[in-house]
């Protein structure tokens, strides 16, 4: 893991070693992994001088840190308030059946991972779900049927073509 | 170029106004989160490339803004001076846009807004029922500002306020005008700006350090109007801390930002970069010999850091739990100094009070609510998006005349306001108006603007477990009441939606309620049992049919419905029964289908591809 903790000490050294980073680190770690891998978290510590608790306070304490590599995909699906009210619940529903995971998990094959987020203020838009850095709009089940399933075929392919190249 | 006094500063607006022709064509387009949800970067893409194939670079100008608030018609293309409105544009459209009403000056029918209660189309924003009613003094710069071009916003005005109060006012005429203006936090709790300035600045700080903070972390679901001004018009705010922390004696600013708000973070942070170019931040800021620089911090994503302790917690790198607040943040905050902290609308006010004078603003609004306020006018509305309105305006007024009533011809029900510490405001109390004490004294609170909508379809209880499923996640986890209380409600919540409710659940909760805003450690405890009371207080019937009749009346709580075929209605199509994932319809061709109620899981898949409206529930 050596290439691991020297990025992860770039990233500390960037804030100058500072206790009050310690969030603004994970942010940058998590960016770089995806998730919080335990290493990054022991160094983080020990180059911060703050007991390893602490560092693992912070990260299971704030939403938007995942100690659990994460898949290919982040599905975010937004149960915020005006979502709710527009049928996030079955939108919810839905995707979890298509993936066969619970919000908070990752598929098998490492492909998607499910979160719920508390509004993301495009309300208009509701119920909304953001797959990676796309947004799609006014979700009902049908919609989330055939989104998921391009995404699945997609990625399929591109796989599929990468073992090729591989090979 | 660094700005070394305030003559410098006036001259540099009269050159960039000078250098600007207001009688030249701009095309405007928002390209705020909502709008670039709805493909407005393509449509950005568009109107660059077609200005260049048109060969119009040098007579057209472009410019690609924040959200301008009517989110539902994104994206938004406006065409300057004539103050021509394009909704629901594509890139597709955008050839004919130029050349009809660019080059011709026509105008384009057909992206036109269709008002539906007239059946006419309307040419001009300014006419539109969702603008004509509204009172922007806040948002309305958004369409005019490039949030990455400091010098939009100097045009218009900008940094003007910050050089009258640093020339022309002292720290403590400043603090006057604020406390004078009557202005109250817009973050939620209403207190008095002006008051809390002035405690934070007789506050004794042991090595003259006090700081100035901004709330960004816009944690209340459904509302987003502080992720609007961040985005679309960063530099009020920025100017409004500058002034703040002038007033104060602070010279080290903090933003803290929700991390689910890249956009934001990105804007403010190139806002603040040009500021300081220019000398606004810094040293010796326009030559007055003040300093002041801002930082930001992004968010870890808990709500509970909307809460002022638990955001310094934040700030300092700890877990962001709340403390006891026997002593106020203003006296020991961040670092155990002074801090004073305001919500980003809040900071976003004072520019406008400086300028225009406490005199002015107090003839804004209510006898104890000033100015106006932002809301986010969401949920089961017509016109989804950020209304700002003089405070008092009525609830009625909102949903019917700004936000165009409720789709479906369905009926309106009850708005939720203050988010999850908020509660709900039947359709009995639609002619109430809107401040921070009328919504209390009705069992609800003002909170940041959220105001989400709710029509027949839906369920009362439901929103009430919603809410409370909500906060158990977010609470820290500190105190019992809270943690504890949570958790109860939420199971007693549960049993009631999900058929096992119990007569006397309804007092449980409210005693949980009462015991809960007794004694829990910070606001969001505190309040936390207000969605669950309020709906109780004004839906009691709901709760009701739940417990004693086993019944959801909107249709909504799974475990009590069924869903049914119409067989008058049915046409036997066959779509309902291939759609279903649990293979629980059966029926021939042309016959009437059937749902197998043991096999069936409630997923409404049936009901919403049915193109008879055969599907019902019960």
């Amino acid at each position: 893991m050596k290439n691991e903790c020297d990025v992860v000490e770039v990233i500390i050294n960037k804030y100058g070693g500072n206790h009050d980073s310690v969030i603004a680190i994970l942010q940058d770690i998590q960016s770089e992994y995806h998730y919080l891998p335990e290493t990054a978290l022991r160094v983080v510590a020990k180059n911060l001088e703050l007991p390893l608790i602490q560092v693992y306070g912070v990260a299971t304490f704030f939403k938007a840190f995942s100690l659990k590599p994460r898949g290919e995909h982040l599905i975010k699906l937004c149960v915020g308030t005006a979502c709710h009210v527009r049928g996030a619940q079955p939108a919810l529903d839905e995707v979890k059946r298509q993936l066969g995971i619970e919000a908070g998990e990752t598929t098998e094959d490492m492909m998607f991972t499910l979160e719920t987020v508390n509004c993301l203020g495009a309300c208009a838009l509701g119920p909304i779900m953001v797959v990676g850095e796309e947004y799609h709009g006014e979700m009902s089940p049908k919609k989330i049927k055939k989104i998921l399933s391009d995404y699945k075929k997609a990625t399929r392919s591109r796989r599929h073509d990468e073992i090729r190249v591989g090979t | 170029m660094r700005l070394g006094s305030a003559l410098e500063s006036e001259q540099l607006r009269d050159r960039i106004i000078s250098q600007r022709n207001s009688d030249r064509t701009c095309i405007i387009t928002s390209v705020g989160t909502c709008g670039l949800a709805r493909g407005a970067a393509d449509v950005a893409r568009a109107i660059y490339q077609t200005i260049s194939d048109f060969n119009l670079k040098d007579s057209v100008d472009v410019r690609t803004t924040g959200c301008h608030g009517f989110c539902e018609i994104e994206p938004v293309v406006l065409i300057y001076p004539e103050g021509i409105l394009y909704q629901h544009v594509t890139p597709a459209d955008i050839p004919e846009i130029i050349s009809e009403s660019v080059i011709k000056k026509n105008v384009v029918e057909r992206l036109l807004y269709h008002d539906f209660s007239t059946g006419k189309n309307i040419i001009h924003e300014q006419d539109i029922p969702f603008y004509n009613k509204q009172n922007r003094l806040i948002l309305g710069n958004n369409r005019f500002i490039a949030p990455n071009n400091i010098d939009d916003y100097i045009a218009l005005g900008g940094y003007s306020a910050l050089v009258k109060a640093l020339f022309e006012m002292t720290p403590q005429q400043v603090l006057d005008e604020v406390k004078e203006s009557n202005l109250r936090g817009r973050g939620g709790g209403g207190f008095p700006t002006g008051v809390k300035w002035e405690s934070c600045r007789n506050a004794p700080a042991r090595d003259g350090i006090r700081y100035v903070i901004c709330n960004a972390d816009e944690g209340d679901p459904g509302a987003y109007m502080d992720r609007s001004l961040v985005e679309g018009n960063p530099h009020s705010i920025i100017e409004g801390m500058i002034i703040g922390a002038y007033a104060i004696d602070s010279h080290e600013g903090y933003v803290y930002i929700r991390h689910e708000y890249p956009l934001a973070a990105q804007n403010l942070a190139i806002a603040l970069e040009q500021a300081r170019e220019y000398g606004f931040l810094g040293e010796d800021i326009l030559g007055s010999g003040f300093r002041f620089d801002i930082k930001i911090t992004k968010g870890g994503g808990a709500f509970v850091c909307g809460e002022s302790t638990a955001l310094m917690a934040s700030l300092e790198g700890r877990i962001g739990e709340p403390r006891f607040k026997h002593i106020h943040s203003t006296e020991r905050g961040l670092y155990g100094r002074p801090s004073n902290l305001n919500n980003v609308e809040t900071w976003a006010n004072v520019p406008i009070i400086i300028n225009r004078g406490a005199g002015w603003y107090r003839q804004i609004g209510t006898d104890g609510s000033k100015g106006t306020k932002i809301f986010s006018l969401v949920g089961k509305i017509n016109n989804t998006g950020l209304v700002e309105v003089p405070m008092g305006i009525s609830i009625r007024e909102m949903i019917y005349d700004i936000g165009g009533g409720i789709p479906g011809g369905r009926e309106f029900k009850a708005v939720q306001t203050g988010g999850p510490s908020g509660g709900c405001i039947p359709k009995s109390l639609v002619d109430i108006s809107v401040d921070f004490d009328r919504l209390a004294k009705v069992g609800s609170m003002m909170g940041s603007g959220g105001m989400i909508v709710m029509d027949e379809g839906t369920c009362m209880v439901d929103v009430a477990k919603y809410f409370i499923s909500f906060l158990t996640e977010e609470s820290c986890g500190k105190c019992i009441p809270c943690r504890e209380g949570l958790d109860r409600m939420l199971d007693i919540l549960t049993d009631i939606t999900e058929g096992r409710g119990k007569e006397e659940d309804v007092e449980l909760l409210e005693e949980l309620g009462d015991v809960m805003q007794e004694t829990s450690l910070c606001g969001l405890g505190s309040t936390a049992a207000n969605p669950v009371l309020s709906t109780i207080r004004y839906f009691r019937d709901e709760y009701d049919a739940h417990i004693k009749e086993k019944r959801c009346p909107a249709g909504v709580c799974k475990e009590l419905i069924t869903f049914t075929i119409d067989g008058e209605k049915c046409n036997g199509c066959r779509v309902c029964a291939r759609e279903c994932p649990q293979g629980a319809i059966s029926g021939e061709k042309k016959e009437v289908h059937h749902i197998d109620q043991e096999k069936c899981i409630k997923c409404g898949l049936c009901r919403d591809n049915c193109k008879f409206d055969a599907v019902t529930v019960s």
